[in-house]
């Protein structure tokens, strides 16, 4: 038995189904992000004055990876304009280039993700923080028994004793990278016995509600992207057969996986000032 | 949307999404910059960049999307979808007389 509405649209909704069907998974889609940005409102404003974060990720990184998806909407509406207009050639030309900015894209993400799992915060026992990129561990370091060391790249910020003003001065050193006190910081390698330290721990998704909801939400991003690429990657190599059966109905399919794909655009047009720049 | 499929009628379709992406990076460069001005209160920086987020994202929702011109079907989908997504942004501002006044800053 056929599906029905492939091609043709139906009647009383001047649609072909699934596009009936794109809009309302992007609807949950909507509510979803949704619901996560509204988690990050209520964290951001609920944390404790000085102990948001600012200035943690790098903007010219993250600009760079703006450009990027824009570029691939751009190159995605092309490839469905490409199969309205019979360009076969050209909607693999263009589909091609989308799939391998979506992996320049993911590329890019992870090696933001890989800063922040090699990025230390070390409790010291004096009360004081160490903060920094881990450069090596000794072969016998373990925090358990006390014995080896770590080097890092960083510095150390001196809270022990400290409140008030004093305290929030110097935490800005670690929480706003754009204050002054930040940019005066020297950074340099800083070795660390194990003997030293009380605790420690990457800035991982553990680290913070600042940690928790930018893994949470470029997280849940990045499958989208993953999961877009492998539908658009699909359609362009295997699923493109159809094209030659039946072109209507695999330009829909462009269109559907289009409308997803600038979706995921649209999410990171938000994503990207909230957790990168403000 | 329309449904010719000559090149000739394309055209101007393919001259409008390459202005919408043009559009796009200026707009990111934009937001970029506007983040940097010293602002009287951070509220304002928020403000800006969400504003310009929304003008990049209509175009995107408009234009790649083709919102602008789609069936009543599709307008009726999205019509619930934003009054939800508002309720839930409103539930959340309200939700900020539960905070003490002074964690409000940032």
């Amino acid at each position: 038995m056929d599906i029905p509405y492939t091609v043709q649209p139906r009647q009383d909704t001047g649609l072909y189904n699934a596009k009936v069907g794109i809009w309302l998974f992007l609807a949950s889609e909507v509510m979803l992000f949704g619901a996560l940005f509204s988690s990050y409102i209520l964290l951001r404003v609920g944390a404790q004055e000085g102990y948001w974060p600012h200035g943690w990720l790098n903007i010219p990184v993250g600009t760079a990876n703006t450009v990027v998806l824009i570029t691939s909407s751009i190159t995605t509406v092309m490839a469905w304009a490409s199969c309205k207009m019979n360009q076969f050639g050209k909607f693999k030309f263009y589909h091609a280039c989308t799939i391998l900015l979506a992996l320049t894209f993911v590329g890019i993400k992870s090696y933001e993700y890989h800063d922040k799992f090699t990025h230390y915060s070390i409790n010291l026992n004096d009360g004081n923080i160490a903060d920094g990129h881990l450069v090596e561990k000794s072969k016998d370091f373990n925090l358990e028994q006390k014995t080896g060391k770590i080097v890092i790249h960083g510095h150390k910020v001196e809270i022990a004793g400290k409140q008030g003003e004093e305290l929030q001065t110097e935490l800005k050193k670690i929480y706003d990278l754009h204050s002054p006190e930040a940019r005066a910081v020297k950074h340099e390698e800083v070795k660390i016995p194990a003997a030293q330290i009380a605790s420690m721990g990457t800035y991982g998704p553990w680290h913070n509600t600042y940690t928790a909801i930018y893994f949470t939400l470029t997280g849940l991003h990045a499958l989208h992207v993953i999961g877009g690429a492998l539908v658009i990657g699909f359609l362009w190599g295997p699923g493109s057969k159809l094209w030659k059966t039946d072109p209507e109905r695999f330009t829909n399919r462009i269109e559907i996986s289009g409308l997803f794909w600038h979706f995921v655009d649209l999410v990171w047009i938000f994503l990207f000032p909230v957790l990168y720049l403000l | 949307m329309s449904d010719a499929h000559s090149t000739a009628d394309f055209m101007h379709h393919i001259r409008r999404y390459l202005l919408v992406f043009v559009a796009l990076l200026i707009g990111t460069i934009v937001t970029v910059w506007a983040s940097y001005i010293p602002f009287s209160h951070r509220a304002v920086n928020i403000g800006v960049a969400l504003l310009i987020a929304s003008c990049k994202a209509f175009l995107v929702a408009g234009f790649f999307m083709h919102l602008i011109s789609e069936r009543k079907m599709i307008y009726c989908i999205m019509a619930f979808t934003a009054f939800f997504f508002v309720g839930l942004m409103g539930l959340t501002l309200w939700a900020m007389g539960d905070f003490p006044f002074n964690t409000i800053k940032h």
